[in-house]
């Protein structure tokens, strides 16, 4: 077990970013489901009419969505822009590391 | 625009410090077949290719910045470590006294990339034949890559990005397909 510990101001108090098993573990299953859209993206991009394609892309997508939430709820934003699923704060923690190749 | 996504598409592992092979895995970072020249040819073709695929070159174009992504997390993790001496012993010197530890966009010799490397025929099928023939191109040296790494943790990274050039190249075979189908039934009518 790995265990980084990332230490940022948040008004008086300082947080830590734990990066455990089940960060690995929940970050993988994302990756996971992740690939699976990309791989449908791709797909879908010269089959175009394939429901069946369309129906699980849909599907994946909301199961992506779920695992997201799960994940910035624990470990802070992983979508820039505004395309996080659980609300930046207390502190912009989006700039927080680590970032992916640090871990 | 693009979103950045906080995550790798595919888990980096690296088994211990090793420049040479970091060394060698800078071909597909800044070499003629590596992942830059993919994502820059596929993002710079779409702007003149026909509708039906400029929505694959998009999204093969933006999976390529993903691999980039990756190769450049095994470099990095690779030589964080790396002492001098090691870097001058792996092959890194003239690397080493240029840019430090830093990434460089250059081949496994040490040849600067250039926008030589990639074409823009504004000819669809001449353009896809081309990104065919990179995507297979790349394929091949994550083989060699794969057979002189010493490392079974990148070569599970490797083997993931092997697998998504022969996708690609699957998918841009079919695109050709559908310009064609569409070639011919302008003909007909």
């Amino acid at each position: 077990m790995i265990t980084m510990k990332i230490h940022t101001e948040k008004g008086s108090r300082k947080v830590a970013i734990k990066i455990d098993e089940e960060y690995y573990q929940l970050l993988g299953q994302i990756q996971a489901a992740d690939f699976v859209l990309v791989e449908l993206t791709l797909y879908l991009d010269t089959h175009p009419s394939d429901e069946q394609a369309l129906n699980q892309f849909n599907q994946y997508a909301q199961y992506s969505k779920q695992l997201k939430r799960q994940f910035e709820s624990c470990y802070g934003p992983l979508l820039q822009y505004g395309n996080n699923t659980v609300p930046i704060g207390p502190g912009w923690e989006w700039k927080q590391s680590p970032w992916p190749w640090q871990v | 625009m693009w979103v950045y996504e906080k995550k790798l598409q595919y888990p980096v592992k690296v088994s211990q410090c090793n420049p040479t092979l970091a060394r060698y895995l800078i071909e597909q970072y800044g070499g003629a077949d590596g992942e830059l020249a993919a994502a820059l040819r596929y993002l710079n073709q779409r702007y003149t290719i026909p509708d039906k695929v400029i929505g694959l070159l998009t999204d093969i174009g933006t999976e390529e910045f993903a691999h980039l992504e990756m190769i450049a997390t095994m470099i990095y993790k690779l030589t964080k470590d790396a002492t001098p001496q090691q870097l001058r012993d792996a092959g890194l010197g003239d690397h080493y006294v240029n840019h430090d530890s830093a990434l460089y966009y250059q081949n496994a010799s040490g040849v600067p990339f250039t926008a030589a490397y990639i074409q823009a025929k504004g000819d669809p099928i001449a353009d896809l034949y081309e990104d065919i023939a990179a995507e297979e191109k790349a394929r091949a040296t994550y083989q060699w890559l794969i057979d002189i790494s010493d490392d079974p943790d990148i070569n599970d990274s490797l083997r993931f990005l092997r697998e998504r050039e022969i996708v690609h190249s699957l998918r841009f075979r079919e695109a050709v397909e559908i310009l064609k189908e569409e070639r011919d039934r302008q003909k007909i009518f």
